[in-house]
């Protein structure tokens, strides 16, 4: 096997890594590994083929969070969720957790992202906080408080659906630094051995741990933009449509959420707009509170809810 | 005559009439359906790095036939114009293609990176993780819930 997984190809790449490293912007990026690659060939050191190859892993370096692939985006959610469960145990109440999955990943079916690589998957969170964290690839956490903003299985599809719309989205992702990938991505492109050395393995796990602490903060501290709510929220209504859900029930719940909300508490009221607000940019799009259900839904709904 | 030729592509792909493609799946198990839904039957699965060959297109589904010789619909999400290399064995393909055309199945953040954070955050438990990872929803049930609950059909 030729090209930039030999040994050498190995060590020319991690000579070119601080000339990468420095430059400042991607262009500039990309002139000096062709000129780095120049050099190398010039001198007899690696071929042309391989300077080929290098020059491309160079400009993958350039990428951001959409070169994530969804195996790697599974993996980043694992830990950010399991980030989250050291603050918010789990409520382990089996037909409220049947419930809330069977309700979710129905609703995930109909998202304009029904495939991750994982699979939609969703759990009770044992707090009185209002509050509920999508961790990407598919794993949403949602508190008992939360819940209890939830007065008809509609309400809470809304809820379930505006978390759905932040992993379609790749909201999580995108809260990740620029730059934090680029040691983890040149790695993962010139290291052909199937499993890591020690440098890179602690190297790629730094990248890891500097988007799982980008991630984590976004969700429990500073929140999304308003902009990537309203995203979520008008995510939420396009699932709630296809399902046959009522939209309006998003609206609705928010209602609710606002007279609970208290703006000094350290959860929703920290990470998101004000329900008013949402309401009003609902309103825009034509979506109004409506407490319209179906008798079956509501039954089942409150034979689940006796669990909070 | 280029904008003759561009309305023409631009036909062919809202009408899912494009000439075949290959693409990879990228999701760690697809369903092939006989409809463009996901209340179709199942007619076979794929699994991560397959290579299907997708023959139309339609409102986000892709029908595709595997190389195993099934053929149904599969959401577009579930699938990469990548190629999905999953093992060093193939080495051709890494060397010949960009970063851009390939994903090298296991790689970057993976198991391996995942052991060794949490062996350095030993706080962190993901038994729950796990458990929330096995919460499968079977379709049938789905079905039924959706159709109970006066749900879309």
């Amino acid at each position: 096997m030729k090209s930039i997984f030999t040994i050498k190809g190995i060590g020319l790449a991690a000579l070119l890594a601080p000339i990468v490293w420095l430059a400042a912007g991607c262009e500039s990026m990309n002139q000096l590994a062709e000129l780095g690659t120049g050099i190398a060939v010039a001198t007899g050191s690696i071929s042309t083929n391989e300077a080929a190859s290098i020059t491309r892993t160079t400009q993958a370096v350039t990428k951001t969070f959409q070169d994530i692939t969804p195996e790697q985006e599974y993996y980043i959610g694992r830990t950010v969720a399991a980030t989250v469960l050291l603050g918010y145990p789990p409520k382990p109440a089996e037909k409220l957790n049947d419930y809330v999955n069977l309700v979710g990943q129905s609703l995930a079916k109909f998202s304009a992202r029904p495939e991750t690589f994982g699979g939609y998957h969703f759990l009770v969170l044992d707090s009185d906080e209002i509050n509920a964290f999508a961790a990407p690839g598919g794993l949403v956490l949602v508190t008992r408080g939360l819940l209890q903003c939830c007065q008809s299985e509609d309400e809470l599809a809304a809820v379930l659906a505006h978390e759905i719309g932040h992993v379609e989205k790749l909201h999580g992702l995108r809260a990740i630094k620029t730059g934090r990938l680029n040691s983890a991505l040149t790695i993962l492109a010139v290291e052909g051995a199937k499993t890591f050395g020690g440098e890179n393995l602690a190297e790629v796990t730094q990248a890891f741990d500097e988007s799982i602490n980008d991630i984590t903060t976004t969700l429990m501290n500073s929140g999304y933009s308003r902009r990537l709510e309203y995203e979520a929220d008008a995510a939420a209504v396009a699932i709630l449509k296809k399902a046959g859900y009522q939209p309006g029930a998003l609206a609705a719940m928010l209602e609710n959420m606002q007279r609970n909300w208290n703006p000094t508490r350290k959860d929703f009221a920290a990470t998101h707009p004000p329900p008013a607000d949402r309401i009003q940019q609902l309103a825009r799009v034509g979506v109004a509170a409506t407490k319209d259900t179906n008798p079956t839904r509501q039954q089942r709904f409150l034979a689940a809810m006796k669990a909070l | 005559m280029k904008r003759w030729m561009a309305m023409a592509c631009a036909v062919l792909v809202a009408t899912g009439a494009w000439a075949a493609r290959e693409m990879s799946v990228q999701v760690r198990e697809g369903q092939l359906r006989n409809r463009a839904s996901f209340l179709g039957t199942v007619t076979g699965t794929v699994a991560y790095g397959d290579r299907v060959t997708v023959n139309q297109t339609q409102a986000g589904w892709c029908e595709v036939a595997s190389a195993a010789g099934v053929s149904g619909w599969i959401h577009e999400s579930a699938l990469t114009p990548k190629r999905v290399v999953m093992s060093a064995a193939a080495g051709d393909v890494r060397s010949g293609a960009s970063g851009e055309e390939i994903a090298l199945a296991g790689k970057g953040f993976n198991k391996e990176v995942e052991a060794e954070y949490k062996s350095q955050n030993k706080n962190l438990d993901y038994t729950w993780i796990d458990w929330m990872g096995r919460q499968i929803v079977p379709e049938a049930q789905i079905v039924q819930f959706l159709k109970q609950g006066g749900l879309a059909q």
